[in-house]
């Protein structure tokens, strides 16, 4: 079943006792697709990444990410894929250097490669100067960035963004963004969540997720037409307001 | 095997990096190395006594010097009569009274017999045996040595009585102890995470935007401390005198009221270590390693402090828990009043007005 | 925080906007009292914030970053007691926060920590309100929170204003930033610019204009790498752009971008928001974006 498809997900569910935080979800994303998932505090994104992810496993339903089928073949999916997260991305208390050196071991990549790619990474990054102090003393946009390009680093297939740009300045939000235009173009498929709806039109396609259901899944410009907005925020509002009032 | 080397080396790096894990990992073996080392010990030193010579002839005369050029005991005081006795054992001033029986070395020349009283203070039963045995030891060597040259040997009879703890029970040391520990613990660790809980929160910062005034912030977190600790002591000292029969001779309300002033000044003690921490975490380490530890060991609530070398003595000074164990000790022990403790309830009120004040300089009515 | 200057009228909503950093939530806690300036002054209702500290804290309503609730007290126990600590009953000012409270009535007996975002924030806000303050402070109160309560407290808000009530709310988004009267937009501890949103817009300097293509991912750089560029933002499905010239010369762009292999290229003029004069703004302090 496997073809350009780099997420395939049917039917995924995942339930806590008697709540059932995602509900039966469908969907697949193209190899170098940006693929925005949005919704309220609660709707679901940060169940259903953690699943793709092999971090929770489902209560049922069926998905593939990079072609491995998350119940069987978790492992190989790990090793293929990046994940960046708003609350924990690099140790605080390490030096970019560090950081960069740790994560790429890890995922087993050699010594030599790894120095190399970390001085061309500091420096497109504007780091060199600053590669060698503790990750606590940058400032929080410069952290950003470094955390999602140690979460490329060792060039995985997808990676999985969970609210990465919280709190940023705009400036820092559009570098980020940048970042992550060149590294789609290399082919890599991003899965970002996000509540900033302005943010949901730099992708290419986006599902908005109420209650742990999908209830659209379009590019921003159908989405648009569809509700008949002239922003995502307003769709939004359309999607979410009868689950709002609880 | 790669990824196994980068995460242990990461974790160096974070063990290296964090003080508080480095105190815990050096830092408190070697403090506990040495003052285990140090405070535990069986031995005593310095032990004060009193004698009572009713005979003050040559073999007492003898006698007392042999016990007095030892290390073990040190001279109080010489009592001139039987009724000096008590009142030298409720000041707390000696650990044993040596009674020499008139007449002595006439009685043991002639009838080859005479007796010696040995009194302890049996309120900390372990130190009041080893004392005991000591002084029965260096009298034997003493009647050794003397009748090695003589045909006829003497003997000197010893009788030895303990006073407020005839049987020795270890529990009546334990229980006063254990009131001012668990008192310590209630009120300091509770209070001290009490407000810095707020801290973290954010709470204390929309509290400090109201006209709430810092101080009655303060009071009222104590408040219920207070009373919790209190009834706490309560329980306590009630199981120890209906299930173990620790007795209370004193005044109980002279008891309550010491322990309500102690509990103060704990409190006291918890406020401040929370106006100067700003985690939960480090207020919890602060009340673990900055009292607990201490109070254990240098408050005499299981080793004798007399038993320990000067340095770590003269330390226990500052330890609030120390000069509260010995007025419970007296109160429920000795029955002794307030004419007899009040230096030590003057200390411990000293120590609570120095972390009120304290507390109160450094609760800044703003956040920074 | 640097050399900050500003004035708030009697009854407007006055907005701070500004992301992580910027220095909002240290500008707001100097003027509720909790923190010292290190030079400066500042008066709130006429009293100083530093002399004055003890009478202004009955005056003013606050509501910090984080809420700041009792989690472990249920909504009305949290109401009843900011009530009592500022002397007043729920009672007595009910009709000011009725509107707002009886969205989270229905949940009265529920622990505080145990709300959604959303109703933590219209407790939070009843809870500022309880006393009747004339000003109110609120420090990105919808931050986390989800779209439809978002919107759902500014009008909130602006019903408040009819109350007469002077409203100082900082906030990192920028399209809140048109519902209120005056905006100061704050950035590393400085101030950009103050004025209504409508004045921010109207000095914008220059044009600017939308772009797209269908090669979206590509066509930041090859904009960037245009001689005749100013300034090049990723703006949702558009580039925003604006041009060195005072006269875009559509032709010439539209030409150079077909060159790059673009296709189904569309420029057109649009109004600049709130966000595109930060970003200018922004482009005139330093190179380096860093942080206070």
């Amino acid at each position: 079943m496997f073809n350009s498809h780099s997420i395939e997900v049917r039917k995924l569910t995942k339930k806590f006792g008697s709540f059932t935080a995602v509900n039966e979800i469908s969907f697949d994303t193209e190899k170098g697709e940006i693929f925005g998932f949005l919704g309220a505090n609660g709707a679901g994104k940060s169940t259903a990444i953690k699943m793709l992810c092999g971090l929770w496993t489902p209560t049922s339903g069926e998905a593939k990410v990079a072609g491995f089928d998350i119940y069987k073949e978790n492992e190989k999916i790990k090793r293929r894929i990046g994940y960046m997260s708003q609350k924990f991305s690099l140790y605080q208390d390490l030096t970019a250097r560090e950081n960069i050196r740790f994560y790429a071991g890890i995922y087993g990549m050699p010594d030599t490669k790894i120095k190399e790619k970390t001085e061309v990474l500091l420096d497109r990054l504007k780091l060199s100067e600053f590669a060698d102090v503790q990750i606590n003393s940058l400032p929080l946009g410069w952290k950003q960035k470094l955390a999602f390009s140690v979460a490329v680093f060792h060039e995985p297939e997808i990676v999985f963004l969970d609210e990465p740009t919280g709190g940023v300045d705009p400036v820092t939000r559009r570098d980020f963004w940048e970042m992550i235009y060149d590294t789609a173009k290399l082919g890599t498929t991003i899965f970002v969540t996000t509540h900033y709806m302005d943010e949901s039109e730099y992708c290419d396609r986006i599902s908005i997720m109420v209650d742990g259901r999908i209830e659209a899944l379009g590019s921003p410009i159908e989405l648009k037409e569809r509700y008949d907005s002239k922003t995502m925020d307003e769709v939004f509002v359309k999607l979410a307001r009868p689950a709002a009032i609880k | 095997m790669k990824r196994f080397i980068a995460f242990v080396r990461k974790e160096f790096h974070h063990i290296l990096r964090d003080w508080r894990t480095l105190i815990i990992l050096f830092g408190m073996p070697i403090i506990q190395i040495l003052l285990f080392g140090f405070a535990i010990t069986n031995e005593i030193k310095d032990a004060s006594i009193a004698i009572l010579d009713q005979a003050n002839d040559a073999h007492s005369k003898a006698l007392i010097n042999k016990i007095l050029s030892t290390d073990y005991f040190k001279l109080e005081q010489y009592l001139s009569n039987q009724s000096q006795i008590e009142p030298v054992f409720r000041k707390g001033k000696v650990k044993e009274v040596i009674i020499f029986e008139r007449d002595f070395s006439q009685k043991l020349d002639k009838e080859k017999i005479s007796g010696i009283q040995l009194l302890a203070d049996a309120t900390d039963p372990n130190t009041a045996t080893i004392i005991l045995n000591y002084t029965q030891g260096i009298i034997a060597g003493y009647q050794a040595d003397q009748n090695v040259l003589s045909r006829l040997p003497f003997n000197i009879q010893v009788q030895t009585e303990m006073f407020y703890n005839k049987e020795l029970k270890g529990v009546y040391l334990f229980v006063p102890g254990l009131i001012a520990i668990i008192l310590m613990l209630v009120s300091a660790m509770m209070t001290s995470i009490s407000i810095t809980k707020e801290k973290e929160f954010g709470t204390m910062e929309i509290l400090l935007a109201t006209p709430m005034r810092p101080g009655i912030i303060i009071i009222a977190k104590v408040i219920p401390y207070l009373l919790l600790s209190f009834i706490n002591a309560l329980i306590i000292l009630t199981l120890g005198y209906f299930v173990f029969g620790v007795p209370v001779h004193g005044s109980i309300t002279l008891l309550l009221f010491e322990m309500i002033l102690f509990v103060l000044t704990v409190l006291s003690l918890g406020i401040f270590i929370s106006t100067v921490t700003s985690s939960q975490q480090v207020a919890l380490m602060a009340s673990l390693m900055g009292l607990m530890l201490p109070t254990i060991l240098l408050s005499g609530f299981i080793f004798p402090i007399e038993n320990m070398p000067l340095l770590l003595q003269i330390i226990s000074n500052i330890v609030p828990a120390k000069w509260f164990i010995i007025i419970i000790k007296n109160i429920m022990l000795k029955g002794t009043g307030l004419a007899i403790i009040w230096e030590e309830t003057l200390i411990i009120f000293g120590f609570m007005i120095f972390f009120i004040s304290l507390s109160v300089k450094n609760f800044k009515p703003r956040l920074a | 925080m640097q050399h900050i200057n500003l004035e708030v009228d009697k009854g407007e909503i006055f907005g701070l906007i500004g992301p992580d950093g910027a220095g909002k939530t240290t500008l707001i806690r100097i003027l509720t009292t909790l923190l010292l300036p290190d030079s400066g002054t500042a008066q709130v209702m006429g009293m100083d914030v530093i002399k004055d500290y003890r009478p202004l804290r009955r005056l003013f309503g606050y509501m910090p970053g984080r809420f700041s609730l009792y989690e472990d007290l249920t909504v009305e126990e949290n109401l009843e007691l900011f009530a009592s600590i500022f002397g007043t009953t729920i009672q007595e000012n009910y009709y000011l926060i009725e509107d707002i409270y009886k969205q989270i009535e229905p949940f009265k007996t529920r622990r505080a920590g145990k709300l959604s975002g959303g109703m933590k924030q219209k407790l939070a806000l009843s809870c500022a309100m309880i006393h009747k303050p004339d000003v109110i402070f609120l420090d990105e109160p919808t931050t986390g929170v989800d779209p439809v309560s978002r919107r759902e407290f500014w009008y909130m808000l602006r019903k408040l204003k009819e109350h007469g009530i002077t409203i100082f709310v900082s906030t990192p988004y920028m399209d809140e930033a048109s519902q209120c009267d005056r905006i100061a937009l704050i950035q590393a501890g400085k101030i950009l610019s103050i004025d209504t949103p409508q004045g921010i817009v109207n000095q914008f300097e220059g044009d600017l204009y939308a772009v797209i293509t269908n090669k979206k991912h590509q066509l930041v750089k090859d904009l960037r790498n245009y001689k005749n560029a100013k300034s090049v933002f990723l703006f949702g499905n558009y580039i925003h752009y604006s041009d060195k010239t005072i006269f875009l010369d559509k032709q010439g762009l539209t030409d150079y971008l077909k060159n790059l292999n673009h296709g189904e290229i569309e420029i057109r003029k649009v109004e600049p928001t709130i966000e595109d004069c930060f970003l200018a703004l922004m482009g005139n302090l330093t190179g380096e974006v860093t942080h206070v």
